[in-house]
């Protein structure tokens, strides 16, 4: 299934958690944040939370900033 | 949480002047921003010298295919610093609480203190990065309401600042100048009146300027006025030695809070001698 992932179009299994998506892209799920449509994700629901066809994804971490 | 040098030298001058920022206690008064560094150890060696304990960091897009893959996480020492995570480059109250609400859920992975606040910027110009004052009191509200402790970016007009900290905000953080413009604290009579109508019934309510230091005497300027403390990146990060930079800051910040409790003595128009006037062997012109 497709969603959007920061903005960009992906093809993804159907049914995969957030969980499953973080560890494929290899992203440490304690320094990123996760948003579907536009609701905060909360990490301790990562493993329960399926994605759906056309979710849109914001997955953010820290940068340098003032 | 300290470094030895700035608080080896209050302990010379006899105090231990603490800040309480909200449920924050410090004992420097920069805050310092992690952005705009030529490399990220510049910006470790840097943030060490400023003598900061408190650092600002910004929320964005996780970047799949970065470059050389290196996180800033990696430079920072989190048993050392409070993170505060900020909202910059929100151009709307919607888009500032989401951003808020991320960077919280980012600092409790990372079980920083920092995870109950945020510095909150919500801005209404591209060009002079200037806060929408509407949209940051809206934002402040529904912050609030949520639990955040806000520490709200916002100019230097008095009766924002009020109203902000009517809405509940921690700390109101006037801008002395446009962000990263180096032009100091362009109105301080405007800064001495919001310390007057948000200190005047709550001397503890912090007050900090964020925004607009350009070197150091900046700062001290800013710190002799009052306030509490002072937030910046630029004034650090683009100077031509960071790294000195820093510790000029750190030395400005504490020379200008000395002095704000030391109490400067009145501007004169005329002259008053500091030699005695008797005795003198010679005889005046008229």
């Amino acid at each position: 299934m497709n969603i959007k992932f920061n903005g960009e179009s992906r093809q993804v299994r159907d049914y995969i958690t957030i969980a499953e998506l973080l560890e494929e892209l290899t992203l440490d799920p304690r320094r990123v944040a996760v948003e579907v449509n536009l609701e905060l994700a909360p990490r301790d629901r990562h493993g329960e939370t399926t994605l759906n066809e056309g979710d849109q994804l914001e997955v953010v971490t820290l940068v340098g900033g003032g | 949480m300290a470094t030895d040098a700035p608080t080896g030298s209050r302990e010379a001058a006899g105090t231990e002047d603490t800040f309480w920022l909200g449920k924050h206690v410090f004992r420097n008064r920069l805050i310092v921003g992690t952005g705009k560094y030529e490399t990220f150890d510049q910006m470790r060696e840097a943030l060490d010298v400023s003598g900061t304990e408190c650092i600002t960091v910004a929320v964005r897009r996780e970047r799949l295919y970065d470059g050389d893959g290196k996180n800033i996480l990696d430079f920072i020492d989190l048993e050392r610093y409070t993170l505060l995570p900020n909202t910059a480059g929100c151009y709307n109250a919607k888009d500032a609480v989401r951003t808020a609400r991320l960077g919280r859920e980012i600092l409790r992975g990372l079980e920083n203190p920092g995870a109950d606040w945020v510095k909150l910027e919500v801005l209404g110009d591209s060009k002079t990065l200037l806060p929408d004052p509407m949209a940051t009191l809206e934002a402040t509200e529904q912050l609030v309401a949520e639990g955040f402790q806000v520490l709200c970016y916002t100019n230097d007009d008095p009766v924002t600042a009020l109203r902000l900290k009517r809405a509940g905000a921690t700390a109101v953080m006037p801008a002395g100048s446009p962000i990263g413009s180096g032009q100091g604290v362009l109105n301080p009579n405007n800064i001495r009146i919001c310390l007057e109508y948000l200190k005047g019934d709550d001397p503890d309510y912090p007050v900090i300027i964020d925004a607009g230091v350009g070197t150091a005497s900046d700062i001290t300027f800013a710190m002799e006025l009052g306030v509490d403390a002072i937030l910046l990146n630029t004034g650090i990060a683009h100077a031509r030695d960071p790294v000195k930079m820093a510790r000029a800051m750190n030395a400005a910040c504490e020379a200008g809070r000395l002095a704000y409790q030391a109490g400067r003595i009145p501007k004169r128009l005329y002259a008053t001698a500091s030699s005695p006037e008797d005795g003198v062997i010679s005889s005046r012109p008229w």
